[in-house]
């Protein structure tokens, strides 16, 4: 026990009296795939090229908090150290309106990770936009579908941070082998499996939409991963409003998902529960034999239960969204984008070394994470699922395609399809009148 | 006790009939009101008994079968909320800051707000009710919007034309706590303005009279006979916005950006983690954010109740 | 973290208290000053300036800019006219939200008012009164966060085949009914968010409402009674009249709340389900849809449900003084 943490001690039990009862000692840390910085990461001679930032602060809003911030920092130790910069980074959870209360108040962060490309966009008018260097970085570490994301009108404003590979589908590899079950290679396989599933008498699919603010999101996601399986054009056109939201394809997509969530012969607990279930939980029957399936992106692997195996050959793992059409190679993504309002020597050094593979390759073995910069090795990924996730991302010859939500203006992305999509599975609207109500509140 | 001997007096004369149906309705009348505290009461047990149970329990297991197995104590999530090294925990240096805020955010505005009400209720000067109204009509003018003008005079001055009226601050670190103390103190005032108001306007019109004729100036009125009149006010007001500053986050978290000066409640509602799975831990934290303003109410309460009879009686 | 941390904050605390110290010595001597000359304008000014050079800042700039803004487009760049206004009162979602506002400003103030006026007359003279209050007063002090935390174990819906850990379904099922997603079942959803406001509130009524009740001087109370008025006779027509003040203060200062209200609906439903409301839904327009000027015209709408308040207090101001003269 430091010196420090019995002061802490103190000053506890003299400010909240009722708690001097909690027992004064650090908790113990939890084994949570956390792993430290590499060495090559350590080594000062690899941040030579960013120069002496004795004294200069960087400040780093972002939407990452908690444990997964923890990681991200511990990932910047040595930039600080080996330049002298302090960087000071900034969790929350009101991202977006925090973001626009402190720009319009002209006290933007330094350096922001956009969660969403979208978002950036509303910015520009304040944002710095990348330089040569850093083209030059996103360029090299990144495949052209990533740097578009980063790009707003023909100007590179961001390079990407983190990756999350969206179109996974969570299962239990035991009881696929106990019952001779095999991975579906394609959408007819997945519901000709469903069913046989379902004949066995187990519900084949868990599915959670409920997630405090945002709740609907996970349901969109569904809906994304099926537009961009008839098509990657349709997808883009749909995305950017070049198609209407209720054009016929699109009502046919939504169909298509309920064919699995609003069949209450597939759904775990019953269709109506979906709209509550809180996404972070709803997986947990997997692990005991209650439901077979759910579709949820590669950072659900932090979310089990501790204790859980979550690996190829464990209790859990996730495969591919299959294809609809022979011979497609599609994932949906997110991660953050950086972006930055100040053009301090230390911001425009901060960004570089963001956008550097030696940063992705130890931000790997920090923590679970995953990203699509090339030339990092996937084996650095503390987790197998994370691995997978990254193998895919960096595999060029992989289409990927942004979660369009989060591309499509804040009005429909992060509202009205939120709504839309519960309306809908809770059986309040049709497919049809969630894509024409959507349609309505396009700005 | 008044009550008690307005009790009595009913008593006298009253016939058995009468004496039936008292006691009965005071039954019912005791029925009703321990339901209602009970009702009041049962959310925040229930907050009380989830932050001491393990997460396990808190995700799978309402809070009422703590009861079933007592002996299910986990003060993990304290712990953790306190004294953690990682992003979700050490609420610690959040505690300090909610009470380095705290502390000016109610003497700056109370002491205002008594200047102020003092003059709007017993200095004559033109146009006193209507500046009275503005004043009391600003109560509503909703915070979010005030925030963005406030900070951009903060971080950027305000110019009128080439003028510059008041120069950027440049504040840093721990500094921008200046900020936030100013924030709150502009925003607490209408209310603190309007009650305080409410209380000096009934104040004996014959007591300042004489002070007056006694020589004395309104300077020396406000401190010596006024003051001492309305410290019961002044002291449950400055509770109201005790409560208020210790429960805000938004103008904490706006104004003084940066993890070093988050207050608490900042803090509680980000612990959950970025995909909210840790929102196990948010009993115990929210607990600890009620706690210190629960004792102060408990042991002010007695100032709280005077002040406000002080103001509220007269028709 | 280290104990420098603390020096920082506590240092900074001292400074600031000194400072304003100084300010308010300042002040006085100049209300002083201008008193000695006994020219009550000045005195005035210096009692008011503090004060009104803060709000004057800090809510009348801000008021006005909004009020610019609502007539301009979503990037405060076009004047737009009446555009956003119209839309506030054509656009089925901004009417739903006027709706609910209109509910909540009308039901939170009543039942809280009610309910903390009867409380307090039950618990009036009673043996641990002041446990009774500690109690009701209880959530007054818990943060609007706080309070969210607290209210989702008790309308937290599991599944209908799960294990519930919510209170009210937790009752429902013991009771042999089926679980209910409440926060989801519009316009029902509503009430469920105006109970949590209604259970901060109520505290403040009983306390105010009480305190009010030790002032009603017993001799009229006796007196009704010897005359032969009724219990309910006696509580409506002098009990009631004679703390008429402290209830139209407490029915001011919730119904105020009311309208201001952000947090509940934020952390509880954002909105969704039909459960939006102006203070809330302003918010998502100006921060997360970009929408300024609409944002801005809900602020003004906000503005605009205060003035028969406002009205009533300027005419309640008036008869008061046409009484003292």
């Amino acid at each position: 026990m430091s010196k420090t943490r019995r002061i802490s001690c103190l000053a506890a039990a003299a400010s909240v009296l009722a708690l001097a009862a909690a027992a004064c000692g650090a908790p113990e840390e939890e084994d949570n795939d956390r792993g430290a910085v590499p060495d090559d990461a350590t080594d000062c001679a690899n941040y030579e090229q960013y120069g002496d930032l004795e004294g200069e602060t960087v400040t780093v809003l972002g939407s990452i908090r908690d444990a997964e911030a923890d990681e991200m920092t511990e990932a910047w130790e040595y930039f600080q150290s080996c330049t002298g910069a302090t960087v000071e980074y900034e969790g929350t959870g009101e991202f977006e309106s925090d973001m626009a209360v402190r720009v319009d108040g002209g006290n933007a962060p330094d350096v922001a990770l956009f969660p969403q490309p979208g978002l950036m966009s509303n910015f520009t008018d304040t944002l710095v936009p990348a330089s040569e260097e850093l083209t030059a970085l996103t360029t090299e570490g990144w495949t052209e579908d990533w740097v578009n994301y980063g790009t707003v009108d023909g100007t590179l404003y961001a390079s990407p941070h983190s990756s999350n590979a969206k179109s996974f589908i969570w299962y239990s590899p035991s009881f696929f082998a106990d019952n001779g079950y095999e991975v579906p290679a394609t959408w007819d396989d997945l519901i000709a499996l469903s069913d046989e599933i379902a004949a066995s008498g187990v519900t084949p699919w868990c599915a959670g939409f409920e997630s405090g603010g945002a709740t609907g999101w996970p349901g969109t996601d569904w809906i994304e991963d099926i537009v961009l399986r008839e098509s990657t054009d349709l997808y883009d056109q749909w995305v950017t409003h070049e198609i209407p939201f209720n054009d016929p394809q699109i009502v046919a997509a939504i169909d298509k998902a309920g064919s699995v969530l609003q069949n209450e012969e597939y759904v775990y607990g019953g269709t109506d529960t979906i709209s509550a279930t809180a996404f972070q939980e709803a997986g947990f029957p997997i692990i005991d034999g209650g439901c077979a399936f759910m579709r949820q992106a590669s950072f659900y692997g932090a979310m089990w239960p501790a204790g859980t195996n979550v690996a190829e050959d464990g209790d859990v793992f996730a495969f591919r969204f299959p294809e609809t059409n022979e011979g497609d190679n599609t994932m949906l993504v997110g991660g953050e984008f950086v972006a930055a309002f100040s053009d301090s020597e230390a911001t425009e050094a901060f960004r570089q070394f963001l956008a550097s593979e030696l940063y992705h390759n130890a931000r790997l073995q920090t923590g679970p994470w995953s990203t699509a910069r090339q030339g990092v090795d996937p084996a650095n990924a503390t987790t197998p699922i994370n691995q997978f996730a990254t193998e895919i991302l960096t595999d060029p010859a992989v289409t990927v395609r942004f979660d369009g939500s989060d591309l499509m203006p804040g009005a429909v992305g992060a509202s009205s399809f939120w709504t839309g999509i519960i309306q809908w599975v809770d059986g309040d609207k049709t497919s049809q009148q969630m894509a024409d109500d959507i349609e309505a509140s396009w700005p | 006790m008044s009550t008690r001997t307005a009790d009595q007096a009913a008593r006298i004369g009253e016939t058995r009939g009468e004496r039936l149906r008292r006691v009965l309705s005071s039954r019912a009348a005791s029925v009703v009101a321990i339901v209602i505290a009970a009702l009041w009461t049962i959310p925040t047990l229930g907050l009380f008994v989830s932050s001491l149970r393990p997460d396990e329990d808190i995700r799978t297991t309402g809070w009422w079968n703590f009861f079933a197995d007592p002996g299910s104590v986990s003060l993990y999530n304290y712990n953790y909320v306190l004294y953690s090294d990682s992003q979700g925990g050490g609420l610690i240096i959040n505690l300090i800051n909610t009470v380095v805020i705290t502390i000016p955010g109610v003497v700056v505005p109370v002491a205002f707000a008594a200047m102020a009400a003092y003059a709007l209720s017993w200095i004559k000067f033109r146009g006193r009710n209507l500046l009275y109204v503005g004043i009391f009509a600003l109560q509503v003018v909703p915070l979010q919007m005030a925030l963005i003008p406030l900070l951009s005079i903060f971080s950027s001055g305000l110019h009128i034309g080439g003028m510059t009226i008041i120069p950027a601050w440049d504040l840093e670190g721990v500094n921008t706590l200046i900020q936030v103390w100013i924030a709150h103190s502009i925003f607490g005032l209408p209310l603190a303005i309007f009650l305080l108001h409410n209380f000096m306007r009934e104040l004996p019109g014959d007591v300042m009279e004489a002070a007056r004729i006694d020589g004395a100036s309104h300077s020396q009125i406000f401190r010596k006979v006024v003051l001492p009149l309305v410290t019961p006010a002044i002291a449950s007001i400055a509770i109201f916005q005790f409560l208020w500053v210790w429960n805000d986050f938004l103008v904490g978290r706006t104004f003084a950006p940066g993890e070093a000066t988050r207050p608490l409640t900042a803090v509680l509602g980000d612990m959950a983690g970025t995909w909210g799975f840790g929102w196990t831990r948010l009993p115990a934290a929210a607990f600890i954010a009620i706690v210190v303003p629960l004792v102060v109410f408990l042991l002010l309460q007695r100032y709280f109740v005077r002040g406000l009879l002080a103001g509220s009686v007269k028709g | 973290m280290n104990i420098s941390a603390y020096l920082d904050r506590f240092g900074l605390l001292a400074v600031g208290l000194v400072a304003f110290a100084a300010v308010l010595l300042a002040l006085y001597g100049l209300a002083e000053l201008a008193s000695r000359r006994d020219r009550n304008r000045a005195v005035a000014f210096v009692f008011l300036a503090p004060a009104v050079l803060f709000l004057l800042i800090g809510l009348v700039y801000p008021a006005v800019r909004t009020v610019v803004m609502s007539f301009y487009d979503a990037k405060s760049e076009n004047f737009v006219g009446l555009d956003n206004y119209v839309w506030a009162v054509t656009d089925p979602d901004a009417l739903q939200i006027l709706v609910n506002t209109a509910m909540w400003i009308v039901i939170v103030p009543l039942l809280s008012t009610a309910l903390g006026l009867v409380y307090a007359v039950l618990i009036d003279g009673r043996a641990g009164e002041k446990v009774y209050k500690a109690l009701v007063f209880l959530p007054m002090g818990i943060s609007f966060v706080g309070a969210s935390i607290i209210w989702k174990f008790v309308y937290q819906y599991n599944g209908a085949g799960g294990e519930q850990i919510g209170l009210l379904n937790q009752v429902v099922v013991w009771l042999g009914g089926s679980p209910v997603n409440w926060l989801n079942e519009s316009p029902w959803n509503n009430l469920l968010l105006m109970v949590v406001l209604v259970w901060i509130e109520v505290g403040f009524a009983t306390v105010v409402l009480s305190a009010a009740l030790k002032g009603v001087p017993t001799e009229i109370v006796e007196a009704a009674r010897i005359d032969g008025a009724s219990p309910s006779e006696i509580f409506w027509n002098v009990t009631v009249p004679s703390i008429r003040s402290a209830i139209i203060v407490v029915a001011v200062t919730v119904f105020i709340a009311t309208l201001k209200l952000f947090d509940i609906v934020r952390a509880m439903t954002q909105g969704h389900h039909g459960t939006d409301v102006l203070a809330h839904n302003m918010v998502e327009q100006a921060f997360r849809l970009f929408e300024r000027g609409r944002g801005a015209t809900l602020a003004v709408l906000l503005f605009l449900l205060v003035v028969p308040v406002v009205i009533y207090q300027v005419r309640n101001m008036r008869r008061q003084e046409m009484e003292t003269r």
